[in-house]
């Protein structure tokens, strides 16, 4: 516990971005939540946070992108700035042994760049469909994916919104899961980051929407699994038909 | 062998219900213990939902004590809200505890703490939930043991019948005492049944055993005696109480909660008991006598619970903060070892005078002066003499006018509507005080910005309390009152915009009146309400009135009482009540004087600074006032290792 850290507004002298991973039982954990318990494991592990100024100093977080409540990530990214310089590798330790299991730090390099935000341009999810074969998945798929438009509507926080899947959606693969006893289709997204973004949820109503009723009845029980695997800025100019999604943080790494 | 986890098949419902994060634990600071090393396993329950339950001192205190103990398990279990309730009875998902997600019919024990009266029907859904038969008649061998705690189980007479014991007093050495006789019961390999084990439980006056006393009524409805069913059961139980904190600073490592709850703090409680002797208080009847942790203790439990939790806010509770005899060195301390760190800390402050300026000053050393809270219950200088409440009006200007002289913007003020002997004028007396604050306030700041907040609440009666005889005011008077008074402060053109007022109605109540001064003919109440939808009754979107007054009607049809007649009705001195047998080391004829000294407006005084006043319950328990100064120092301020 730090004692007699900094007081009043203390600027960050340093600044480390991490990739986090949210497992198992603790996808439920809302960004709020997950918020709440970094800044304790902050605390516990003795981080020399820097702080803003005010009455009710904060430390100084970045935040990206956070995956929704329910769905597990192994490609969660947020920055910090300490008041103290520090070794990014000390640091993604404790603050990992400070986090409960299931909310784990991945990596942690320190910021040498700018425009971090901008790299994270797309999303790989796994989304595990129990219950349906690849196949049942496979047509309304083909489908979603001819189409030119698909909107889909949710509930936010600002009313009902409306989204185009079709045109976030860069890819689209489908297969059966090879360690499932009992039928599960895994199907795998790829995500343009926008804002507000396509979530998804959002995937799976655009596919409900231009599913075949039988199928479509299916799709809610048991729940889905949704993982995201990856985020990052994406390769255009790969040659395969596979998208790639870089490392974030390569390009902190590489600079000096 | 370890029961299997329901998780798997929680883990479906998970996606379909509100804030899902409640109901999956990992807890930084949850023990999770190996099923089969421990031969006496505990599923402890707070009674309400996880946001309100897991922040709870009693059970985070048992849950550890227990955890230590060699060859004990215990695992936490609350409330699971209707949204979730209702999946999991369609896909035979059993209540569960969310450290392991064993279902809780499968541990030795199920004990839950009752902060409050409004959390029974929830033991019901729990215990339905759990396949463990809500009757206590209905239950065989295999079912856990239900056993209740917490300050509502110096009256469990009202779910006599949904209980297989109660723990009346502190649990941190009596959960220890029964699961020995439950090992001991269990290694002998289970001899003479459940009966006999709660026959060893009951005999050992470790706790109550309502199934073995009989409750004889009089024709009117009132009881006539409550007497032990078999031999070998005593006629009185006691309450429990710890002696000398320092050797019990639990929770060593609070839980620090994922989902968002009501108290986002870490809290270490610096005394127990009370002796201010609010009439109106059963806290401060039933954990006598006072008990002091030392500044020592205090610093390092503060100190150890940051470092496990990295919480920023630390909260010194008890019930009466400001009255710990070294708080000044305690809170200077404090207040030196974390300036400047980002941890504040907060005093339950709500005793009106200016030393308690003094210390929330000190509290609020670096920060901002919001709000201060002060508690006078009672609106009139008569109603305070009633209530044993000793601050005069011109202590509370006094210290009102320190507080917003010292820079505080609000202050806070506690009432209490329906206390005995009470009338319109008593009550119509707050908007007076309030105007008083206001005008005081204005001229020592010399601002128009400040404000001052009457929150106010009906008052219950309760057991083991000198107003345990008393009639409750009816719930169309409390409004009426209420209504009067908001109208008094509304159509006060200078000062009534300064006055915010927060108020409840008074059904709910009436409901917790019934549930607090009931006998065993409340029990079918209970479960009438239950069976018919009742459910977080302490929550007034989920509570339902006339729900409640109809299952009391129904189930109590055949009997010569009635809802009225369990709240409204004054008790005389004669009548048995229904906790007469659980023994808070009260003197019963020092409550009864108590009670008619209420009523001639003649005080009593706290017997840390004045003779004993002969309450009976050191004489009676063998107990002790634990106060300071002690001689044990405080730590050197030190400047701990950064990562």
């Amino acid at each position: 516990m730090s004692r007699k850290p900094p007081r009043d507004y203390v600027a960050p002298v340093q600044r480390f971005r991490l990739r986090y991973a949210k497992r198992g039982r603790l996808r439920f954990a809302s960004h709020r939540d997950f918020q709440r318990a970094f800044e304790r494991a902050l605390r516990r592990a003795g981080v020399p946070m820097a702080y803003s100024a005010g009455f009710s100093p904060h430390p100084k977080i970045s935040y990206a992108n956070a995956a929704p409540t329910g769905t597990a990530s192994e490609a969660e990214y947020l920055e910090i700035g300490v008041a103290r310089e520090c070794d990014a590798d000390d640091l993604r330790v404790a603050i990992d042994a400070a986090l409960p299991p299931g909310l784990d730090i991945v990596d942690v390099v320190e910021a040498r760049t700018s425009d971090f935000a901008a790299r994270l341009q797309a999303s790989r999810w796994r989304i595990a469909l129990p219950g349906l074969t690849a196949e049942q998945v496979a047509a309304p798929l083909h489908e979603l994916l001819g189409r030119s438009e698909c909107l889909v509507e949710r509930l936010t926080k600002n009313g009902v919104r409306t989204f185009d899947v079709r045109a976030a959606l860069l890819e689209g693969r489908v297969a059966p899961a090879t360690d499932e006893p009992d039928a599960c289709a895994i199907l795998t997204v790829v995500l343009r980051q926008a804002t507000p973004a396509v979530r998804p949820d959002d995937v799976l109503a655009a596919l409900r929407s231009v599913a075949p009723a039988p199928v479509a009845d299916g799709w809610h029980q048991p729940p889905p699994q949704v993982t995201r695997e990856q985020q990052g800025p994406l390769d255009e100019g790969g040659a395969t038909d596979v998208i790639v999604i870089g490392d974030p943080l390569a390009a902190d790494r590489e600079a000096t | 062998m370890s029961p299997e986890s329901v998780f798997p098949a929680l883990e479906a419902l998970l996606p379909r219900v509100q804030k899902p994060i409640q109901y999956v634990g990992g807890e930084v600071n949850a023990v999770i213990a190996e099923w089969d090393a421990a031969d006496v396993r505990w599923a402890l329950m707070y009674p309400d939902a996880y946001e309100v339950g897991a922040p709870n001192q009693g059970v985070q205190i048992l849950y550890e004590v227990l955890n230590e103990a060699e060859g004990v398990l215990a695992e936490r279990t609350y409330a699971v809200w209707p949204d979730l309730e209702a999946l999991m009875r369609e896909h035979d998902v059993p209540q569960f505890t969310v450290d392991s997600h064993r279902p809780v019919g499968a541990f030795d024990l199920f004990g839950l703490s009752f902060s409050t009266e409004l959390g029974y029907t929830n033991m019901l859904t729990a215990l339905d939930l759990a396949g463990i038969p809500v009757l206590a008649r209905d239950r065989s061998d295999g079912h856990p043991l239900v056993i209740a705690g917490g300050h509502a189980a110096f009256n469990p007479e009202p779910i006599a019948d949904f209980i297989d014991a109660a723990v009346l007093g502190d649990g941190e050495e009596a959960v220890l005492r029964i699961s020995e006789i439950v090992r001991d019961w269990k290694s002998a390999g289970q001899p003479g049944g459940r009966d006999q084990l709660l026959a060893d439980i009951a005999a050992s006056g470790v706790a109550y055993v309502p199934a073995f006393y009989d409750v004889e009524y009089l024709e009117d409805g009132r009881i006539r005696r409550v007497v032990p069913a078999r031999t070998g059961i005593p006629w009185r139980v006691a309450k429990h109480t710890v002696m000398d904190l320092d050797e019990w600073p639990y929770p060593k490592a609070p839980l620090v909660p994922l989902a968002e709850t009501v108290h986002e703090r870490m809290s270490v409680e610096i005394f127990r008991g009370c002796t201010r002797g609010c009439r109106f208080c059963q806290a401060g009847m039933i954990t006598r006598p006072v008990r002091e942790r030392s500044k020592a203790g205090i610093a390092e439990m503060v100190d150890r619970g940051l470092a496990a939790t990295g919480y920023e806010e630390v909260g010194l509770l008890s019930l009466s903060s400001a009255d710990h005899s070294e708080i000044a060195e305690v809170t200077t301390y404090l207040a030196d070892c974390y300036e400047g760190s980002q941890t504040s800390l907060s005093l339950p402050s709500t005793r009106v005078d200016a030393f308690n300026i003094d210390l929330a000053n000190e509290l609020s050393r670096n920060g901002r002066r919001s709000g201060l809270t002060f508690a006078p219950e009672g609106g009139s200088e008569r109603m305070r003499r009633v209530i044993n409440k000793q601050v005069t009006e011109d202590d509370l200007i006094r210290t009102v006018a320190t507080a917003y002289g010292a820079g505080w913007r609000q202050v806070k003020l506690y009432f209490m509507c329906g206390l005995p002997t009470e009338t319109d004028d008593d009550v119509l007396q707050i908007a007076r005080l309030a105007r008083e604050v206001i005008r005081v306030g204005r001229e020592v700041s010399g601002r128009r910005d400040i404000r001052c907040t009457v929150s106010i609440g009906g008052f219950v009666p309760k057991p083991h309390t000198p107003f345990q005889w008393a009639g409750q005011l009816d719930h169309e008077s409390t409004d009426a009152r209420l209504a009067k008074l908001r109208d008094a402060i509304r159509t006060d053109r200078e000062y009534g915009k300064s006055i915010g007022f927060r108020y409840h109605d008074g059904k709910p109540g009436i409901i917790e009146g019934l549930l607090s001064r009931g006998d065993r003919r409340v029990g079918q109440v209970i479960l009438t309400a239950w069976q018919r939808g009742a459910r977080f009754d302490g929550w007034s979107e989920h509570f339902d009135f006339d729900r409640w007054a109809a299952a009391a009607a129904d189930a109590l049809a055949k009997e010569p009482v009635d809802l009225d007649w369990y709240t409204t009705r004054e008790r005389q001195h004669a009548e048995v009540l229904p906790w007469d047998h659980l023994d808070s080391g009260l003197d019963r004829e020092w409550l009864w004087e108590d009670w008619q000294d209420a009523i001639d407006e003649v005080g009593v005084e706290d017997c840390r600074w004045h003779p004993c006043s002969d309450c009976g319950v050191c004489d009676q328990l063998g107990t002790e006032i634990q106060v300071g100064p002690t001689d044990l120092g405080l730590p050197e301020i030190r400047v701990s290792a950064l990562a």
